[in-house]
């Protein structure tokens, strides 16, 4: 797209945004979202909103089709969509254009897909709704757009529910959803965040190829640099509602002049130092030893799993969703009895279900969530849900549990005072984060499993999380067992890596070793799969793939 | 990944996850019943009175009740009595009304017959009434048709059922004078001046069910409208009403069956004082002067009855609920 639109000004003008405010509302309080953004768009362009949650990327970019969500009302300013003034225009008219000639990319494409009705049906739904195509022709165009965005099968994968397709293939089937009346313009909001990443690699391809070829005007909005430097011809900055710097992607990325954007340019550079191999005289703090092991129904989901966590090490354990990264885990905390294999806790074996094991074995392993929000209980405060393990293990009561709970939220770095008496819903992500690991601390166990932690997180709040584990480890002689499919995270805390594929460790070793090749294939694709800063990159990856065929095929992508 | 093997074995046969959950859901409702069996059994047991004197009067000697009791076999112990109903029942055999020795399947039949014609007649306007009004009330939420669907099927619940069926009377047989006061119907009378007689009675039961389907219609098609696939519809340019109707309706179906057949239940159920004011010759009428006259047997029988529909019902609102499921529908 960077040689169509190389400086982001040819082309005529479609969307024009003037001074747009925008408030939400909050705790029965009208609060600015956006302060008054101003917006350009030419036709054919890709302009990419950049920022962390809470910036307004999506709020503004929900504005461009002149929609505010429940709770949202635009204020102020115009938006003026090919010579149609949006802010005043009738809801009739607004509907007329949605769909038709504005459309909409959602980030979960599985919640956006309703459920009840099979794919082809709501692509037709639309052109259908909006008397441009009859449903036989509906039905014609979207096998051909099913077949240019390369969705597997693309004459009947139509004819499928949801649920019964991959997340990768609902999000190209969201996007030629999205393209089914052919619009000028289609707000693309987080396409990518859901997937992993070399499901991403396809769906950014084929939304680029389909954009480039109808010279759809986008808006790509996503908190993903590296994602944004593929798709892009312009960028812009957003933070707390306000614009911090817009440039063509090249200048932006080569030259940025806020010291925001070059914060977040540089906020992957967090980096513990490796730890070297424990000796084989050392008993690892937990060993997981040939486990297999599956659901109740069907196949099982872990082969012959075995791995070794030693004393203050952290084992990343990475691979796509569906690889047995959090069953291994459930393996471990006795959730999930495996059907065979054991595990071993400083070289004695724990009960293969959690109702077995003692306090103290159940003390020594704790677990933090990716969700904080729904792993706290919201209507407790804070000095409950950290008092509950620490009565419940050491059996604390009164002015001692209050005294260690305020010890425990010093050493997250949270002033006690503030605190102790607030409730989840008052915190920040981050600080919900925090309490997690707090709560897990007060057990003092020697082993915590870390399941996503960071990724529902912002990355500058992210790295934060990351420094704090690190030094508690260093503190506290913890282990970590560190769930992601983040591998940048990988880069800056582990110091052992398991890639685990379809439920088997396909490779193991230490950090360094495993970021330098030779690797097995699959960890070659999983790394060659993280999207770099540099523009070109999408496109020389896919060259040189397209070279090295026949590639490793990844089951249901 | 736990979800995906649950699902996994449609693969190969896709109604057997189905069919499978509906015969557990089957023997389910054979449990229930059978501890029903137990409890009605034993509560009619500990009804105060007797039969025997009920019918021999107060001035009845000793002997004379103890020969009667032994007659119609109240002598046996209670456990005995109850196997021997059990199997009876398990070979279509209700036993006889101990008040006059009639068999009570014969005595039930066409009661049940009317009482389920009364009912149905009440569904098919009370249904499509609550999911219409339920619907529009989604639609324009918050406005004055909204709250006036609210406000009225409030009031119609909020009274008991019989002032509402005086107050029809009142309005319809005695002012207006277009129907009648008095639904007494026999196996001869005709089919349309079946469905005219029972119009009050089923108009009072329609206003008595109708607010609990309309409420949770409207409240699981708002309760959806926040779900992201009704935005991307918003989004897609559809109106507002294809919204509700494709969109939310089809996905909050479950719940509004599980509370349809809950009133389906109810209308067959609690009838009772309804056939009572209209004197409607229905099971409850049955139901209730077996209840007087102390006849045991029979009121065993039809609480049995009643509390078949319940399961019945109940099964079938949940073999519907899976069926709109679309995730078990259509296996991966």
């Amino acid at each position: 797209m960077t040689d169509t639109n190389a400086n982001g000004q040819s082309g005529d003008i479609l969307l024009q945004m003037r001074g747009i405010k925008i408030d939400g509302m909050a705790d029965d309080v009208w609060n600015p979202i956006i302060k008054g953004i101003d917006l350009n768009l030419h036709r054919g362009e890709v302009l990419g909103l950049i920022g962390e949650s809470g910036a307004g990327k999506s709020t503004l970019g929900l504005a461009a089709m002149g929609y505010a969500r429940d709770g949202c009302r635009i204020t102020e300013g115009s938006i003026l969509f090919d010579g149609i003034e949006l802010s005043t225009a009738s809801d009739e008219a607004k509907r007329k254009l949605r769909g038709s000639r504005i459309a909409y990319v959602a980030q979960s494409a599985a919640a956006s897909f309703n459920p009840a009705h099979k794919l082809i049906d709501q692509y037709s739904e639309t052109p259908i709704h909006h008397d441009v195509l009859d449903q036989e022709t509906a039905r014609k165009d979207a096998v051909e757009l099913y077949e240019k965005l390369r969705l597997p099968n693309p004459s009947e994968i139509g004819f499928r529910y949801p649920h019964q397709v991959s997340g990768g293939q609902l999000q190209r089937a969201m996007t030629a959803m999205a393209m089914s009346c052919r619009p000028d313009l289609i707000v693309f909001d987080e396409p990518t965040t859901a997937l992993d990443v070399t499901t991403q690699i396809e769906v950014l391809d084929a939304i680029r190829n389909i954009v480039r070829q109808f010279n759809t005007a986008a808006i790509y909005i996503t908190h993903d640099l590296a994602v944004v430097a593929q798709m892009a011809d312009r960028i812009m900055v957003l933070r707390y509602g306000e614009l911090v710097e817009e440039a063509v992607t090249e200048d932006m990325l080569s030259d940025p002049k806020e010291d925001y954007t070059k914060s977040l340019w540089a906020v992957r550079s967090f980096q513990k130092p490796q730890k070297p191999l424990a000796g084989p005289e050392e008993t690892s703090v937990i060993r997981i030893e040939n486990v297999t092991a599956g659901y109740t129904s069907g196949d099982m989901v872990l082969h012959n799993v075995a791995f070794d966590i030693h004393r203050k090490r952290t084992v990343a354990v990475v691979g796509e969703s569906g690889s047995g990264k959090s069953t291994t885990a459930r393996c471990i905390t006795g959730l999930l009895a495996p059907k065979e294999g054991r595990i071993l806790s400083n070289g004695e074996e724990l009960p293969a279900d959690y109702r077995q094991r003692s306090k103290d074995q159940l003390r020594q392993c704790q677990m933090i969530y990716q969700m904080a929000d729904t792993a706290l209980n919201p209507r407790q405060r804070i000095r409950d849900i950290i008092g509950r393990p620490l009565e419940f293990y050491l059996g604390l009561t009164g002015a001692k549990k209050r005294e260690r709970v305020r010890e425990l939220l010093s050493q997250i770095e949270l002033e006690p005072d503030e605190y102790i008496d607030r409730f989840p819903g008052e915190l920040s992500g981050g600080q919900k984060q925090r309490i997690s690991i707090a709560r897990a601390l007060a057990a003092e166990p020697e082993f915590i499993i870390c399941d996503e932690v960071t990724s529902a997180l912002d990355q500058i709040v992210a790295e934060g999380i990351l420094k704090l584990l690190f030094r508690l480890q260093e503190e506290l002689n913890l282990s970590y067992m560190f769930i992601t499919h983040d591998l940048a995270t990988v880069r800056s805390i582990a110091d052992e890596v398991v890639v685990m594929l379809q439920g088997r460790v396909v490779e193991q070793g230490p950090k360094d070793q495993m970021f330098t090749p030779p690797h097995h294939e699959y960890t070659d694709l999983l790394l060659s799969s993280v999207p770099e800063m540099d523009p070109e990159w999408l496109t020389k990856l896919l060259e040189d793939r397209e070279k090295n065929k026949p590639g490793i095929e990844l089951a249901g992508n | 990944m736990p979800k995906q093997a649950m699902y996994k074995r449609g693969d190969d046969n896709g109604m057997w996850p189905i069919l499978k959950m509906v015969t557990q859901r089957l023997a389910l409702g054979v449990v229930t019943l059978f501890v029903v069996s137990v409890l009605i059994f034993s509560s009619v047991e500990f009804l105060p009175g007797d039969i025997a004197t009920e019918i021999l009067g107060q001035a009845a000697t000793p002997e004379t009740v103890a020969q009667f009791r032994k007659d119609v076999g109240l002598d046996k112990p209670p456990v005995e009595r109850y196997f021997s109903w059990l199997a009876g029942i398990a070979q279509g055999d209700f036993g006889k009304s101990l008040a006059n020795q009639r068999p009570i399947s014969e005595l039930i039949s066409s009661r049940l017959w009317n009482t389920l014609f009364l009912a149905s007649m009440a569904a098919l306007i009370a249904v499509p009434l609550a999911v219409l009004f339920g619907v529009l009330a989604a639609l324009y939420r918050g406005s004055f048709l909204d709250r006036s669907i609210n406000v009225m099927t409030l009031t119609t619940i909020s009274f008991p059922e019989f002032f509402v069926a005086y107050i029809l009377i009142m309005i319809f047989a005695v002012n207006l004078g277009v129907f009648p006061s008095i639904s007494n119907i026999g196996p001869e009378t005709p089919f349309w001046d079946r469905v005219y007689r029972s119009v009050l009675p089923s108009l009072t039961l329609t206003l008595v069910v109708m607010a609990h389907m309309m409420r949770m219609t409207r409240a699981a098609i708002i309760n959806l409208l926040a779900s992201p696939y009704i935005e991307m519809a918003r989004l897609k340019g559809i109106t507002r009403s294809q919204i509700i109707i494709k969109h939310a309706l089809p996905n909050a179906l479950a719940p509004i069956i599980n509370v349809i057949a809950l009133n389906m239940a109810f209308l067959v159920v609690g009838v009772v004082l309804v056939e009572v004011v209209f004197v409607y010759p229905g099971l409850g009428q049955l139901l209730v002067d077996s209840v007087a006259k102390r006849d045991i047997t029979v009121v065993q029988a039809s609480s049995l009855i009643f509390a078949g529909t319940y399961v019945l019902l109940n099964l079938l609102a949940d073999v519907l609920s899976i069926l709109t499921n679309p995730r078990l529908l259509h296996p991966r």
